[in-house]
């Protein structure tokens, strides 16, 4: 009964999320405000990926807000986590030898992989969210096929902290010689397609790249440390 | 339209599994469903036919831009929901952890101190 009242209500819901969808037809040209940020972008920002030029400039404030964001939930998770007495009966099992050998290949190769996304955020796809996540994804490995892997909680904090502060202050001296909030004019555009070119993006984006990949460590070894059986 | 019906399929069976299934593990991959829908919904909305992806890596690129890529927009907002979409399925892991430590069970129904 209850699967039926349910199915019901999600055929009616269905019927109308369509109905207000197919207003737009797929695949047409649909501008707004992204035409300037598509048209003006190279000039303006001198970043070759347009998405990164929106996201860490046109709306770099909004990134400001989802990093804050990131960083309450994991504040909120170590300290549901802290007050949780989860029952520490788990008992971990070796990790096979070909996880093992992978993993001390693997480890060094995908952190140096999430730093090239990230130090790339402005030329190629990706940026400083994927390549957190890369990195916090070799911490993993490490804690899955490593006993004696601790990440240092302490150290994953600071520079957390500190690649916040760095994103605030490059913001606010935006604000002091740019003219307004995280403004891309304080430092040279350079040359379009090029490394250090797009002014304060890449150094945005790098901040970004180490507070998230710090942030996901921090939370993987918070939930992976509860259910570890104490020594 | 095949995009936008798939999402939209995606939305609804994430919200049945919210809706129907009792355990809360369910419930969480539930909601991650969802904003994979959502997610999809929003990227096919910037979706334009035979454009190429908004990254300006070649010359031919750079004159006439707007005739030429996909809207960058929808990507970019995508980006962030993806982002957010993490922290509300890590809060929520952490949230039926704190749950299974206190009766032992995954059971949504054997939860009553809410019911009336």
């Amino acid at each position: 009964m209850r699967k039926l009242i349910a199915i019901a209500f999600l055929l009616i819901l269905g019927f109308f999320m369509l109905k207000i969808v197919s207003v737009f037809p797929f695949g047409e040209e649909r501008w707004g405000v992204s035409r300037h940020y598509v048209d003006k972008g190279i000039e303006e920002n001198r970043a070759s990926n347009l998405v990164t030029s929106i996201v860490v400039n046109y709306r770099g404030f909004d990134t400001l807000g989802e990093v804050t964001v990131l960083f309450l939930a994991a504040t909120a998770l170590a300290f549901l986590l802290a007050t949780c007495k989860c029952r520490k009966k788990y008992e971990r099992i070796e990790a096979s030898l070909i996880l093992k050998t992978a993993s001390d290949i693997l480890y060094p190769l995908l952190i140096l992989f999430g730093a090239y996304i990230f130090i790339h955020g402005h030329l190629t796809p990706g940026g400083g969210f994927q390549g957190g996540t890369v990195i916090a994804s070799a911490v993993m490995l490490m804690l899955l096929s490593r006993f004696t892997f601790h990440p240092n909680h302490r150290a994953l904090s600071t520079i957390e902290g500190l690649a916040g502060i760095i994103f605030v202050l490059i913001g606010f001296a935006g604000f002091i010689w740019g003219g307004s909030f995280l403004a891309n004019n304080i430092l040279p555009l350079g040359h379009w397609n090029r490394l250090f070119s797009a002014g304060v993006i890449p150094l945005i984006y790098i901040a970004i790249g180490f507070k998230v990949g710090a942030e996901l460590s921090g939370l993987i070894t918070d939930m992976y440390k509860v259910t570890k059986e104490e020594e | 339209m095949a995009f936008f019906t798939a999402s939209i399929l995606l939305i609804l069976i994430g919200l049945y599994a919210v809706l129907v299934k009792r355990n809360i593990m369910k419930i969480v991959i539930g909601l991650s469903l969802m904003d994979t829908g959502v997610n999809l919904l929003i990227v096919s909305l910037g979706f334009i036919r035979g454009r190429t992806a908004p990254i300006i890596n070649v010359k031919d690129l750079l004159f006439n831009t707007s005739s030429k890529v996909v809207d960058p927009l929808p990507q970019a907002l995508v980006l962030t929901a993806i982002v957010i979409g993490v922290a509300v399925t890590a809060v929520a892991l952490s949230i039926v952890m704190l749950m299974y430590s206190k009766k032992g069970t995954l059971e949504i129904d054997e939860y009553k101190e809410l019911k009336w």
